[in-house]
């Protein structure tokens, strides 16, 4: 399921507790609910009319003590051993300064670059120092079962280790007024070298995860629909999908005529996709982004050409 | 114990006596018994303006209605479902009503110590809950920051939160002001031969809990009235622009208010400790391990306040201290489950109402149980936290532990309490959609909680959309169950066939006494010779 997928080592130290835990619930659950249903039938007035007046049965009671006090040490050993793991960041991790404030989350690299988004390289470990600008917040990416809080006057540690390229959904979890629910981000995986080539690069480096891996799904542009080929050529299949799959940007499939609600100067307005939405959110996308996604989308120039090979691509969709 | 049965020269306590008739004589009486049913139907009315709240936020998750409301007033709408559910229906909970209504009569006693005391605690109940209301309509409006107040969005929040806080202030004192009263109560009023462990454990569970009423109330009450100072003069207590510490909010706030999760289910335990005995026609299994349990629950359950900060940043030797106490209090609970599912051993059991409620609370407080050992662990705390998981989990805890448990003690003690017998049939009928909609709805709360759904959220991300249309469709059924159930009852007040003085063979002093019961309780103080639970042995048909 995509919900249970681990992108990260933290995700697999807390799942393995969660699972173990979880199995020890389920086989008490049963237990005591067969062990009611039992009695209630075996019981009965009807089977057994006369009660038998048991006072207690001290052997039980120090077996029912110790056995889940051993149990439930057990869990807290478990749980602490696994978690104390995501409190010691190794010494060679790259550390992001994370700001959250009221509504919306920014990361600086070592080296100054700040983005929206959260880039991460696969296999490294990254640390994150969350603070806040303003009242609390809570960091939290579900794909890597994470979740610190962002304490203004404080600063928070923790770290990651992705496991999977992708992109994974970064929300608050600290009630922080009117917006919290669309304080939102996304972390984005990417190979290595990708990362660096972006991290090193001067200010117009291509952001991570966009044409490499566009180039990468790709070889051969020039088999494609003209549409198609610009659109991998520029990198915009990193984030929209063409066949339905959610990634970091709404899909383009099916996109020309769906309704959506769309954020134009700070207010949401339902709209239905049509050409003139389409040629605007290619050429100005900040002016008019989806619900639910976060403001990401650089400005892309296409010429005019492009353009109209691009819209009547999507159409098709 | 002795049996002054039937025919008794003193009225009824419904039958208005003193010189004032109708209304009046409820709003100025002392009487233990008719304090209680005010606290019913005030918290009864509450409950159901808090559910109908929550139906209303469980509907702008459906994409039909996501207009319904704006951010805004979503944020308000939780809060104030939180601070209805919280402050005046789960906290006074089962010693407001069954706790004034019966401790006196279980102990063999004609009233509560102070009686006065008693009737001044509903009107501070009252009072609170009015303020709480105005803080609505008055001010910047309904307050937006969740029932918890967190600092400092509650310092800067523009919204009425200084006259809500005051409200949960005054409640604060009907709490304490109970607490003493029980406390004294048990102490100096016992029946003769009344011993402390012929008690029935009703009355263990309701001690317990007071002791955490006046212990731990106060606390929470000094922190409001610093979140008070910190909005009308920037003292800088919490806040950290000032000088402040947001970390010292939480901890001062959850001293208090995760003893507040055991104020709430103890009694509900008792409750259930008095049931199940009664219908399987035996003593109770391990009474004195139950007992024990309620104490160790309420001493271990004021030192683990800081799991509710795991994620906060708190040091690492606190996270691991607080994770440890945390599966230690879960051990009188299990002890708990465990002589109470024994108690049914070799009884001879009577399916009645009350006991089906009361076995459905042990299933459901078994899921708030463990999701809450989960949560204890700090691995998976770590994912968990602040999620739909923990909504889901405290629902477990206090709807289906303690709100269940209220309605099994409800249909348990309500021939009792008005004299009245309801329509089982329609009681039964009531639980189907009860049961299955809460499980529908806070099931999928916690698989929404696994996959990541935070709380609180006015709109969700697609993800999560089914799940959310599953939980609404059971908070529907859940409520339909809710009316039936209510509906039945209010009937039978009115309508029902009078009831037997002991309609269920119970053996505690409440069943010796006639339905209703006489405004004193008893002809005479009655002198107990044995343990609350002794079925009279019978010889093998």
């Amino acid at each position: 399921m995509e919900w249970m997928n681990q992108a990260a080592l933290s995700a697999q130290k807390s799942d393995a507790v969660f699972f173990y835990v979880f199995g020890l619930s389920v086989v008490f659950l049963l237990f005591i609910t067969a062990l009611m249903i039992y009695f209630v039938v075996r019981y009965s007035r009807k089977r057994h009319p006369v009660a038998e007046q048991i006072e207690g049965h001290v052997g039980l009671e120090i077996v029912w003590t110790t056995v889940p006090l051993l149990l439930f040490l057990s869990i807290f050993y478990y749980g602490w051993t696994n978690y104390e793991y995501m409190r010691q960041a190794p010494r060679d991790a790259m550390v992001i300064q994370v700001t959250a404030r009221q509504w919306s989350w920014s990361f600086e690299y070592p080296n100054g670059k700040k983005t929206k988004v959260l880039f991460a390289p696969i296999g490294k470990p990254m640390k994150v120092e969350v603070r806040s600008a303003d009242v609390v917040h809570g960091f939290f990416i579900p794909s890597f079962r994470l979740k610190i809080d962002a304490v203004p006057s404080r600063t928070n540690t923790t770290w990651f280790q992705a496991t999977k390229l992708g992109s994974y959904d970064i929300q608050c979890t600290v009630i922080c007024g009117v917006d919290h629910s669309l304080m939102l981000s996304k972390v984005i995986v990417v190979p290595e070298d990708e990362f660096k080539a972006w991290y090193f690069g001067g200010e117009d480096a291509p952001e991570p995860g966009k044409n490499l891996r566009a180039a990468e799904a790709h070889p051969g542009l020039k088999d494609m629909p003209l549409g198609l080929a610009v659109l991998t050529a520029k990198g915009c299949l990193a984030c929209h999908s063409v066949d339905g799959k959610p990634k970091v940007g709404p899909t383009l499939k099916a996109l020309y005529g769906r309704e959506q609600q769309i954020l134009v100067a700070g207010a949401y307005k339902n709209i239905t996709v049509d050409d003139a939405y389409l040629r605007r959110s290619i050429t100005n996308p900040m002016d008019q982004v989806v619900r639910g996604y976060p403001p990401a989308m650089p400005p892309t120039p296409l010429s005019g050409q492009e353009l109209d090979e691009v819209v009547r691509y999507i159409k098709g969709l | 114990m002795s049996s002054t049965h039937a025919s008794t020269a003193q009225p009824s306590y419904l039958v208005d006596t003193g010189a004032r008739q109708g209304l009046m004589a409820w709003l100025t009486s002392t009487d233990h018994k008719r304090v209680g049913l005010l606290y019913l139907y005030s918290m009864v009315s509450f409950f159901f303006v808090g559910a109908i709240i929550g139906l209303v936020m469980r509907l702008v998750q459906l994409t039909t209605f996501e207009k319904l409301i704006t951010a805004q007033t979503y944020n308000a709408l939780f809060t104030l479902h939180g601070v209805i559910m919280i402050f005046l229906f789960v906290i006074p909970g089962l010693p407001a009503v069954f706790g004034n209504f019966f401790l006196p009569i279980l102990i063999g006693a004609k009233d509560v110590a102070f009686p006065r005391l008693n009737l001044a605690s509903w009107y501070f109940y009252m009072a609170g809950a009015i303020l709480a209301v105005l803080a609505l309509f008055t001010g910047g409006g309904a307050p937006d920051t969740g029932w918890t107040f967190y600092a400092p969005f509650s310092l800067k929040t523009g919204t009425n939160v200084s006259l809500a806080v005051f409200a949960a202030f005054i409640l604060g004192f009907s709490s304490m002001l109970t607490g003493i009263n029980f406390i004294t109560t048990i102490h100096r009023m016992r029946a003769p031969g009344m011993s402390w462990f012929r008690m029935p454990l009703m009355v263990w569970a309701i001690y317990s809990t007071a002791w955490i009423q006046l212990l731990a109330t106060p606390i929470v009450a000094i922190t409001l009235v610093l979140v008070i100072l910190e909005r009308f003069f920037g003292i800088g207590i919490f806040d950290p622009a000032k000088g402040g510490d947001p970390l010292l909010y939480q901890h001062l706030f959850w001293i208090y208010s995760h003893p507040a999760v055991y104020i709430m289910i103890l009694p509900a335990m008792g409750a259930i400790s008095e049931i199940i005995p009664t219908f399987a026609k035996r003593t109770i299994f391990g009474y004195k391990a139950i007992a024990f349990s309620s104490m160790s629950i309420a001493g271990v359950g004021s030192l683990v306040w800081a799991h509710h900060m795991f994620t906060s940043g708190m040091s690492n030797l606190a996270q691991l201290v607080f994770s440890l106490l945390t599966m230690i209090v879960a051990v009188p609970s299990a002890i708990k489950v465990f002589n109470w599912v024994s108690t049914l051993y070799k009884g001879s059991i009577d399916f009645q109402p009350p006991l089906f409620f009361a076995l459905s609370f042990i299933f459901l407080f078994c899921i708030g149980g463990l999701t809450g050992v989960m949560q204890g662990a700090l691995a998976i705390n770590v994912h968990i936290h602040d999620t739909y998981f923990i909504v889901g989990h405290f629902h477990y805890v206090m709807f289906g532990g303690t709100g269940f448990a209220f309605f099994a003690a409800l249909l348990y003690w309500f021939p009792k309490m008005f004299g009245k017998m309801y329509s089982k049939k329609a009681i039964y009928a009531s639980w189907y959609p009860m049961f299955i909609g809460f499980n529908m709805l806070y099931f999928g709360m916690l698989i929404l909680g696994m996959m990541g759904m935070p709380r609180r959220y006015y709109v969700h991300l697609p993800q999560y959309h089914t799940l959310h249309v599953v939980a609404t469709v059971g908070s529907w059924l859940l409520v339909l169950g809710l009316l039936m159930f209510f509906g039945a009852l209010l009937y039978a007040i009115f309508k029902g066939e009078k009831a037997e003085d002991n309609p269920w063979g119970g053996v505690t002093l409440e069943w010796t006494i006639p339905s209703p019961p006489p405004l004193e309780n008893f002809e005479e103080i009655p002198i107990v010779t044995r343990g609350p639970y002794h079925f009279e042995p019978q010889a093998k048909s």
